[in-house]
């Protein structure tokens, strides 16, 4: 069962909580939590909080493309808040900018 | 801050003709089980390596994720170990398969530059140049995002991949520290 904590729905919002270290090993935990509310609930758009993620591989490409592909068929669009420097730089190195938009803070 | 230790290290420079730095060589190797919470082991273990070369924080980001991205493969490519035996803290998850295998990563330092080797006993790549596309990948189900190899090009200097099918895997890594162009730019 996922925290509760990690997953919040905020009006039409799924609200995901990036955990501290976004790699394989915790990817599938972030898919099926979000997948699991993105079924169940009305949800329009997605937002990933990165404000406790000190570190990210190209797991996390993955885990925002997959629900960006679930949700963009349906016209929702997928969040960025509080990226780092180097969540940012992997984010445009893998062409990700252009599907994801960032918004500070 | 990165201003001033840039600055240090050219005070070195000049003070060290020679560049007694040079020659220097340390090296470690670690064997573990390809197993998905080795992971941040492999990155964490690289970084506390390289600690005492004072390296900048986008380079131990930049060494990090290549390693892990490195590691990743050989466990989930490699050896098939697609969730490992802890996913999020819970025992075996019941569909999970776990093929027991080893990950050898040897780093070596020699002066500045750093050279990562991580080798697996996997299956191997059938179609190395293939694997090397960004984007492609033999297991989308897994929803990775195939940007591994690409990933491992950015991040470090020069990258080398040696696959047998059958054999196994060896990525091997070089990345000179403490001269990130890009370090202190604005991107």
């Amino acid at each position: 069962m996922e925290d509760f904590q990690d997953f919040q729905i905020i009006d039409n919002c799924l609200m995901v909580r990036m955990p501290e270290e976004v790699d394989h090993h915790r990817a599938a935990y972030i898919c099926e939590g979000a997948d699991r509310l993105l079924v169940r609930e009305n949800v329009e758009n997605v937002v990933f909080d990165f404000e406790d993620t000190r570190f990210m591989d190209s797991s996390g490409i993955g885990i925002i493309m997959g629900r960006y592909r679930k949700i963009s068929c349906f016209g929702g669009h997928v969040y960025a808040i509080h990226a780092d420097r180097q969540i940012q730089r992997i984010f445009r190195m893998s062409g990700l900018h252009g599907i994801v938009e960032i918004l500070p803070g | 801050m990165v201003a001033e230790r840039e600055e240090v290290q050219l005070t070195e420079k000049r003070e060290d003709p020679q560049n007694k730095t040079q020659g220097k060589r340390n090296e470690m190797e670690i064997v573990f089980d390809a197993i998905s919470c080795n992971e941040s082991f492999a990155r964490v273990a690289v970084a506390a390596f390289i600690t005492h070369l004072n390296p900048t924080l986008e380079e131990l980001a930049d060494i990090k994720t290549a390693v892990s991205e490195a590691v990743t493969n050989a466990i989930i490519h490699g050896y098939e170990n697609l969730s490992g035996y802890s996913r999020h803290g819970e025992s075996i998850p019941a569909y999970s398969i776990v093929h027991p295998g080893k990950v050898r990563m040897r780093c070596v330092l020699e002066g500045d530059m750093l050279s990562i080797e991580i080798t697996d006993q996997g299956k191997g790549i059938e179609d190395l140049k293939k694997a090397m596309e960004p984007l492609f990948t033999t297991k989308p189900e897994l929803e990775r995002s195939g940007m591994g190899f690409a990933f491992m090009e950015a991040f470090m200097d020069d990258l080398e991949v040696e696959s047998t099918p059958g054999k196994g895997t060896r990525v091997h890594m070089w990345k000179k520290m403490r001269c990130g162009d890009w370090i202190g730019k604005e991107d």
